[in-house]
């Protein structure tokens, strides 16, 4: 009697399971991102009137781009971030604090951001210069197309900054 | 079988009994539970928080008939509809608001009782497990309705909160995109949201109250001095008539009178500041709606929640995390880590006293630093108070197991 009991127990036990494993997938799947939110979502960019050392702001994925066309005089001028687009060098960067994803503020005399939320700081290649945030600001995939700028497609100037392990 | 009197009036008190054992039910959970004479106002914030959280949810119902969750009408809905066309939308607004910003203000008070008098030991540990379980519950609660009106406050705690989970140098960014079902805060974060907090965090709140009950009903609640009696033979006393002898109370009606006493003036407290002080519950950033490309010049949270954002503020990325996980998860562990037998006030309780007094100011200073600017000397004081939090928690095991015996009274 035993044995069949435990058998009906065993077979409930694991149709049961199964399906909680079932319903935590769907679960899991309900609460993914739709694919028209994963689908959506290239920017192009005109950088041919970007006048330097000023904060241009764009929209890609719902999340703040940051562009600086960095002037020669600038300390940031070499860094090896900066994108060169028609013979100018520009910061484009994702204007997220890499610390907890708040937007820095510029300040073009200062050539530096600083985060309103906890105090990073970063120059205008968008490098660390203080604090919390561990990284530099992300460089986003992008190609570049003779004056413009398509964000969401990875062209080789951003394969090779990811290769350097520089786009994060 | 059980015996059912086929003459007993339908819904009489016998009928009743029968079926329902309704006699029973009400001695066991009310007439004859308990309570300690030895006991103040303190004792009360249980029942105060129970009528508060009571408010919420019949504040919450109201607002919940013109709210429109989505991310193009929720803010006007708040703050045109409900404010200016609903007829009285404004009182259930600031209601509601006042409350889920008093109710933590009771929840520290409740909690700080329970570690001053060591309430949490000697067969009251689930009681302080379930309490914190609670604790967690309507922090997720109160997060979560902080979303909804959609301002630019309600945006970038949920941006800054949910990057949390991206957990530091681990970069869960997939993890970070799935809690929001977007890349950045959006529709699907906002609806998810509104189910967590019209739905699933009420629910599960519910359900730990009640397990929060349960956990008391055989400890009995404590004393204020933390005596241990035998509450069978106290309870013969009391219902032999030697009221004044007996150590203790029935819950209803003698405890549950002083209660409603206690309950009458905090409601004077908390109604003069729904009509007179609601924009301390308010924040005026709140009322821009959001805007993904702008951050507010300064992003804090409300007040309860600040001693642990300033905990993570001062340290790099990874630390901070941790620091922050140390501080949401330490008391928790109280019971655990108090290592001393005595179940006593503090004041009684030597070293215990000292840690006691500073836990209470470094979370008083952790929360008007997490206030402040992040500059110095501001971080650099929040800082100092991080540390010592940590430091304190570290040698709580260490100052209890010195600790000398002491008698209940």
């Amino acid at each position: 009697m035993s044995n069949r009991r435990d058998f009906m127990g065993m077979a409930l036990g694991g149709f049961a399971g199964l399906g909680a494993l079932g319903a935590l997938y769907a679960a899991k799947r309900t609460w993914d991102p739709l694919p028209s939110v994963k689908a959506g979502g290239f920017t192009t960019l005109d950088l041919s009137n970007v006048p330097e050392n000023t904060l241009i702001v764009e929209k890609w994925r719902g999340k703040p781009i940051l562009i600086i066309k960095v002037a020669k005089d600038d300390k940031a001028y070499k860094d090896k971030r900066l994108i060169t687009v028609d013979g100018h060098k520009y910061m484009i960067v994702v204007g997220l604090c890499t610390h907890l994803g708040c937007i820095p503020d510029y300040f073009p005399e200062k050539h530096k951001f600083i985060c309103p939320c906890h105090g990073g700081q970063f120059d205008a290649a968008g490098e660390v210069l203080k604090a919390p945030p561990p990284s530099p600001l992300v460089i986003p995939p992008f190609k570049i197309d003779g004056k413009k700028v398509v964000l969401g497609e990875e062209g080789p100037e951003y394969k090779k900054l990811k290769a350097a392990g520089l786009v994060a | 079988m059980a015996h059912f009197d086929p003459n007993a009036k339908p819904f009489s008190n016998k009928w009743m009994n029968e079926r329902l054992g309704v006699d029973t039910l009400k001695r066991v959970l009310s007439t004859e539970y308990w309570i300690p004479k030895n006991i103040n106002f303190l004792w009360a914030m249980g029942m105060v928080l129970a009528a508060t959280f009571g408010v919420l949810l019949i504040s919450g119902i109201f607002l919940l008939m013109y709210y429109v969750p989505t991310t193009k009408e929720a803010f006007d809905s708040v703050n045109y509809t409900i404010m200016s066309q609903v007829g009285y939308g404004w009182l259930w607004r600031h209601i509601h608001g006042v409350a889920a910003s008093v109710v933590f203000l009771i929840i520290y008070i409740h909690m700080f009782t329970g570690i001053y008098y060591g309430s949490y030991k000697r067969g009251r540990e689930l009681i302080w497990i379930s309490g914190m379980f609670l604790f967690v519950a309507f922090s997720a609660e109160a997060f979560s309705g902080y979303m909804l009106p959609w301002g630019q406050m309600s945006y970038w705690a949920g941006m800054v909160i949910t990057n949390l989970f991206s957990l530091g140098s681990l970069e869960l960014n997939g993890l970070v995109e799935w809690i929001r079902g977007d890349y950045v805060p959006g529709q699907a974060f906002l609806s998810r949201f509104f189910m967590l907090h019209v739905l699933l965090m009420p629910l599960i709140i519910i359900g730990l109250i009640v397990l929060h009950f349960g956990t008391l009903r055989l400890p009995h609640v404590n004393n204020k001095d933390g005596e241990e009696f035998d509450f069978e033979a106290e309870a013969e006393k009391w219902k032999a008539g030697k009221r004044k002898e007996s150590k203790v109370i029935p819950f209803n009606p003698v405890f549950l009178s002083k209660d409603v006493f206690v309950m009458g003036i905090y409601f004077i407290f908390f109604f003069y500041l729904v009509f007179y002080h609601f924009e301390f519950a308010m924040d005026p950033v709140n009322f821009d709606p959001a805007d993904g490309l702008k951050t507010p010049p300064h992003i804090y949270p409300e007040w309860y929640f600040l001693w642990s954002y300033e905990i993570l503020r001062p340290f790099s990325k990874n630390i901070g995390l941790i620091a922050f996980g140390f501080a949401q998860v330490i008391f928790f562990l109280l019971p655990f880590l108090d290592r001393s037998p005595n179940v006593a006030p503090a004041n009684r309780r030597g070293p215990f006293k000292i840690w006691f007094w500073l836990l209470l100011i470094d979370m008083i200073g952790l929360t008007i630093m997490g206030k402040l600017p992040p500059v110095d000397p501001w971080s650099m004081f929040g800082t100092v108070f991080a540390y010592t939090f940590i430091a304190l928690w570290i040698a709580l095991p260490f100052i209890t197991k010195m600790e000398k015996p002491v008698g209940g009274k």
